[in-house]
């Protein structure tokens, strides 16, 4: 009961924010709505019985990311008269949810045609950090050195395009 | 007791919040983050996905995207400040330099 009730406030936030990240005129208060979202879905996660995750979003998605999205922001000292007019913005909207909602009604209507979608219980210590990390540096080791290489490109990409003198 | 569809309905309305979000602003602050959006929505079934199936590949699938998403930020971020300095503008429409 409990369960339900959190999974239906959480997921009301987690749309609500990312509906009001789309319709906000600054980015900072987009960027705020977004945090929002983010800490929504990190209480899915931990519904999902995903601990780790969960820590994850909270820590490197609404706290670092989010957190240079800000940054970013209040560095370029953007002023309301700086913004796009975004004048044809209802205009775009309703265009693109003319391609949009067909191919979302098809979507969620294959989602609600799936046989028998109920949770099994799972072993006491799933989404504990112990088996997670078993598991990431047993069968995905390759693909976690891959982002390691990707995150310095990133970093080294960051420094020489930000940079005006190397 | 909530099961598998709920969560994959959530998840496919972020994703397509996100992407209405991509294809309607001019702002490109509001397109990088639009992006996460569609990340995130993604992400949502991926761990209800590894929750039904009970194993952990989807978890660990979410954990190398959020790497992922840190550094397209990183760099995302850093190629809009170039474009700030050179343009004085956040507007997708005045990036004009290709078909001009």
């Amino acid at each position: 009961m409990l369960e339900t009730v959190l999974f239906y406030l959480l997921s009301i936030a987690a749309v609500t924010g990312g509906l009001m990240t789309i319709t906000r005129r600054h980015p900072l208060s987009a960027a705020l709505w977004l945090v929002v979202s983010f800490l929504s879905l990190a209480g899915l996660y931990a519904l999902l019985a995903a601990q780790l995750v969960a820590i994850v979003q909270v820590l490197v998605y609404a706290g670092a990311i989010l957190a240079l999205v800000v940054f970013v922001i209040m560095l370029l000292n953007v002023r309301e008269a700086d913004l796009p007019a975004d004048e044809g913005f209802l205009g775009n909207l309703a265009l693109a949810l003319v391609g949009i909602v067909p191919v979302a009604f098809v979507v969620i209507r294959s989602i609600l045609a799936l046989p028998g979608s109920a949770f099994l219980p799972v072993a006491p210590d799933y989404g504990f950090i112990q088996p997670f990390g078993m598991h990431l540096f047993q069968d995905w080791l390759f693909p976690f050195e891959m982002v390691s290489i990707l995150l310095t490109v990133a970093v080294v990409g960051a420094v020489v395009l930000a940079k005006r003198r190397i | 007791m909530v099961g598998l569809q709920p969560y994959l309905v959530v998840s496919a309305l972020l994703f397509f919040i996100g992407a209405a979000g991509v294809v309607s602003r001019k702002n490109v602050f509001i397109l990088l983050m639009s992006v996460e959006l569609m990340l995130n929505g993604v992400n949502l079934s991926f761990i209800a996905f590894a929750r039904f199936l009970r194993d952990f590949d989807g978890q660990v699938i979410v954990f190398l995207v959020i790497a992922l998403a840190a550094a397209e930020a990183a760099i995302g971020l850093s190629i809009l400040i170039l474009l700030y300095r050179n343009k004085e503008s956040l507007d997708t429409g005045d990036y004009d330099l290709l078909r001009r």
